[in-house]
């Protein structure tokens, strides 16, 4: 089921939400899961210094098969937002078509029925046992809806980066996320909504 | 440590052939440690700070030395200090922290000492945007230090060329004993990318030739007929004399005008004669291109995506990149600018090295500055209206 | 007399660097001997000895010294010093500077190359004044007294060079003059056998500038004044503070066992050669 990235074309992903909520360290493990065990190119980047404190903090990821020339993002093809500000903030940098997925307690305002709400954070503190995992779990949905890779290689790069001792916690969160985003991926097919960007 | 052990400790350390995520600042640490960096001596700035923290970490595993100085002034002076005592040496900063370090790098230029400096590229004037992109430090690199100054400057547009020419840096800077700066920037060093590292005895790593004669005839500045002259280090037994004043061929202090000349133009024939090697430039499209897009750095990202859309619609346009700024590639840019008859310089800054390609163009063509220098970096759609603008 | 400079001749280059730029008279020639015979005296490999100096009078010693010499920019000697020892473990680094270069543009090196214990012998040749320049004010220009730059007198405050080396953390500090020479030799010797940073303070005449500015008369007027006003630390620690009032004290003024950088990051050195290095491939990944 994996999804050609075909010559040319990029997919560009944003992952936002407020400071804190290691939305940059999600950012190096796709990267990591994408271009260290999926073999593609990839280049993240993300926002620095007191931007990332308070207020809307991101990390951007494009991916492609060949080349990656210029290495910022410029239309997205998905947006996670964490808060309602960064939802605000960013949702116009989608492209037509582009994806937004949302944390469905933080961002009760959506700016198109199109999006994926789901509950990541309330997921991550009830079933994996901390809300602090709550990256990995929207992460692994991200990865699962837009097809990007096998849980396994994305379990792989998430182990890596989990700290010392959060190992189970990470597992269980990264499971949690792609069940979340298979899920989430057949009901919208079920109902016919376009997502192909 | 013993020499066999430092290596050891090193190819312990370095992976090779396997694909890793990592930052340009990383990559520029690796690069040194590649190289045979085994001292590092800094002052914490952003952007640069990871290269300082990589290398604070792995140094003294293989036996180096690192030290956080008091400031930057401190920094590229422990630098030339641990240079002359024999070890390959760097520091990192970024704006701010490289003006403070003219006058030592007029130093290491007059006293012929190797070292490396890494600018990564923030905004400026004065402290400016910290965690925001800029190419500002372009002129500043050529001509910051006092009188007449010909370094070498090396710019990466990727993580991999920040390894790449961070290991160049070194080489050249062992090769025409002089310091050498790699402007990278605050994209490239936060950045991250793929890198898959070449095996160690891969690469090519320079050391500056040591004397063979005995102390008595030994001279530090001999001047030779290609310019480059062998160097000791101090406690091998030739007990030399280094100065910022300007020297004989003994490193003495002179005020006898030939000598004065002499040794002033060593300094710049050492680099222009050996040009052809010092330069490096990349061509992409140019074969029949009639329109140039001069780029270097991370812009240079920019315009390589933008060249590729504008040809889709036409435009027959190529780039030119240049990996080593300074000395500027002046006869290959020269060359290419015979055959277009409009060349675009996006840089990230109010417009720098537009400059000498104006310097270099002998017709009258139209060259035109891409200027952005508000932290974020020059998109491909930017560029590609510009060709458009210009060639309706 | 005659034995004395012959010693000092072996450690000379006198074919290519002399004659010197001292004014007849100057203290600097004194305190350049005395650093020779203590060297000497402690039997160094000239091969092992790096001599590093900024910009000023003082600083011009190097080149007339057959050892590894490094003459740099003003200010900046200790921090060149500190990358030559860290490159060179195994080498003497001695530091000469005067009280403009060492504590004015380079106070700030001089505090925290003291405070890091860095392994380090720093002699300061303390003539109250910027000698190469012309006269002009320095941080040890005494109040009221006056300079080219200060016509009115002194109406800053002034640095204790010792005490200042002290406070920062220096683990050895003496002080000297060029009158008492030999004593002088004793101090640098004891300063340059020393582990950590060592710090002599060397006070010297400037009759040409701060002399003639403030007419306290020639070379030997000013030479003199030392010996009249020196006063050994076992007699000081007799004299109440009044009797000091005018005074220095000379002798080892303050000496204490601390560790080093030097020594404390050989022990990091030490310990990854004993284990085996991390992996590139964790470190990245952390």
């Amino acid at each position: 089921m994996q999804r050609d990235i075909h010559e040319n074309h990029r997919i560009e992903i944003r992952l936002s939400g407020s400071g804190g909520q290691g939305l940059v360290l999600a950012g190096v493990i796709l990267a990591e899961a994408m271009g260290v065990y999926e073999g593609k190119n990839v280049a993240q980047t993300q926002s620095y210094g007191p931007e990332a404190r308070g207020g809307a903090s991101r990390s951007d990821i494009v991916i492609s098969d060949t080349e990656i020339h210029y290495p910022k993002t410029t239309q997205l093809d998905l947006l996670l937002s964490l808060t309602q500000e960064s939802c605000d903030q960013y949702y116009r940098s989608l492209k037509e078509n582009g994806i937004l997925v949302v944390d469905s307690d933080k961002v009760r305002q959506l700016p198109s029925h199109k999006a994926f709400s789901l509950p990541f954070i309330k997921t991550a503190k009830e079933q994996a046992g901390t809300p602090v995992v709550a990256n990995v779990v929207s992460l692994s949905a991200v990865a699962a809806i837009m097809e990007l890779c096998p849980k396994e290689s994305l379990l792989k790069a998430v182990l890596m980066r989990a700290p010392r001792g959060t190992e189970d916690k990470n597992r269980t969160a990264c499971e949690l996320g792609y069940e979340m985003g298979v899920e989430a991926r057949r009901k919208m097919r079920e109902r016919k909504y376009a997502f192909d960007h | 440590m013993s020499e066999v052990e430092t290596q050891n400790k090193r190819k312990q350390l370095y992976k090779s052939n396997t694909p890793l995520l990592m930052q340009g600042n990383e990559a520029c640490a690796w690069g040194a440690l590649a190289a045979g960096c085994m001292f590092f001596g800094g002052y914490p700035i952003t952007p640069s700070t990871e290269i300082a923290e990589m290398l604070a970490r792995y140094l003294p595993q293989i036996g180096g030395h690192f030290i956080q100085m008091e400031d930057e002034i401190a920094s590229i002076a422990s630098v030339i200090g641990a240079s002359v005592a024999g070890a390959k040496s760097m520091t990192a900063t970024s704006g701010p922290g490289f003006s403070l370090m003219q006058e030592n790098l007029g130093y290491a230029y007059m006293a012929e000492v190797p070292c490396v400096v890494v600018n990564v590229q923030r905004g400026g004037p004065s402290t400016g945007l910290p965690t925001k992109v800029a190419q500002g430090e372009m002129m500043q690199a050529k001509w910051g230090t006092h009188g007449d100054y010909f370094p070498i400057v090396l710019v990466p547009s990727s993580v991999k060329e920040c390894f790449d020419l961070t290991i160049r840096a070194f080489n050249l800077s062992e090769k025409f004993r002089s310091p050498v700066v790699v402007l990278s920037d605050e994209v490239l060093g936060h950045m991250r990318e793929i890198v898959s590292l070449p095996p160690q005895d891969e690469l090519e790593i320079i050391t500056c030739t040591r004397p063979n004669e005995p102390p008595e005839w030994y001279r530090h500045f001999e001047i030779t007929p290609d310019y480059l002259s062998p160097m000791a280090s101090f406690g091998e037994g030739y007990r030399f004399h280094l100065t910022g004043l300007t020297h004989d061929e003994y490193g003495f202090p002179t005020s006898k005008q030939k000598e004065i000349v002499d040794k002033l133009e060593k300094l710049r024939l050492k680099t222009a004669r050996h040009i052809d090697e010092i330069a490096d430039v990349r061509l992409d499209l140019m074969d029949d291109a009639h329109i140039m897009v001069l780029a270097y750095g991370s812009t240079a990202r920019a315009a390589r995506q933008a060249i590729r859309i504008a040809r889709k619609k036409r435009f027959k346009v190529g780039m030119v990149q240049p990996l080593t700024i300074w000395p500027f590639p002046d006869d290959i840019v020269g060359r290419l600018l015979e055959k277009v008859d409009l060349v675009i310089v996006p840089e990230l800054n109010q417009g720098q090295i537009i400059g000498e390609v104006k310097r270099l163009c002998q017709r009258h063509i139209k060259i035109v500055g891409l200027n952005r220098f508000d932290g974020e970096l020059i998109t491909p759609a930017q560029i590609v209206d510009k060709i458009k603008e210009e060639r309706p | 007399m005659d034995q004395m400079s012959n010693v000092t001749h072996k450690y000379l280059r006198p074919k290519k660097s002399f004659p010197n730029v001292w004014c007849p008279g100057c203290g600097i020639g004194i305190a350049m001997g005395a650093m020779i015979r203590a060297i000497d005296g402690l039997g160094l490999d000239k091969n092992q000895v790096a001599v590093v100096s900024g910009i000023g009078c003082t600083a011009r010693i190097p080149v007339y010294l057959d050892f590894n010499t490094l003459h740099t920019t003003h200010g900046r000697p200790l921090a060149f010093a500190t990358g030559v020892k860290l490159a060179n473990p195994k080498m003497k680094v001695i530091v000469v500077s005067g009280d403009g270069d060492l504590l004015a543009i380079g106070g700030n090196h001089f505090i925290h190359a003291a405070r890091r214990n860095m392994d380090i012998t720093c002699i300061l040749v303390n003539n109250y004044i910027y000698g190469m320049t012309g006269g002009q004010y320095s941080p040890t220009t005494p109040f009221k007294k006056l300079s080219s730059t200060g016509p009115y007198g002194m109406i800053e405050q002034s640095f204790d060079p010792a005490e200042l080396a002290r406070t920062a953390g220096a683990t050895f500090v003496a002080r000297g003059t060029v009158f008492h020479a030999s004593q002088l030799s004793r101090l640098m010797s004891q300063a340059i056998n020393r582990h950590g940073f060592s710090f002599v303070e060397v006070i010297s005449n400037c009759h040409t500038q701060y002399g003639r500015l403030n007419r306290e008369g020639s070379a030997v007027k000013m030479i003199q004044w030392q010996k009249d006003h020196a006063v050994p630390v076992s007699v000081a620690a007799k004299k109440t503070p009044e009797e000091l009032e005018d005074k220095f004290i000379t002798g080892v003024l303050y000496e204490q066992e601390k560790p080093g950088y030097v020594e404390e990051y050989q022990k990091i050195i030490d310990r990854f050669s004993r284990e085996s290095t991390e992996s590139m491939v964790r470190v990245t990944e952390s």
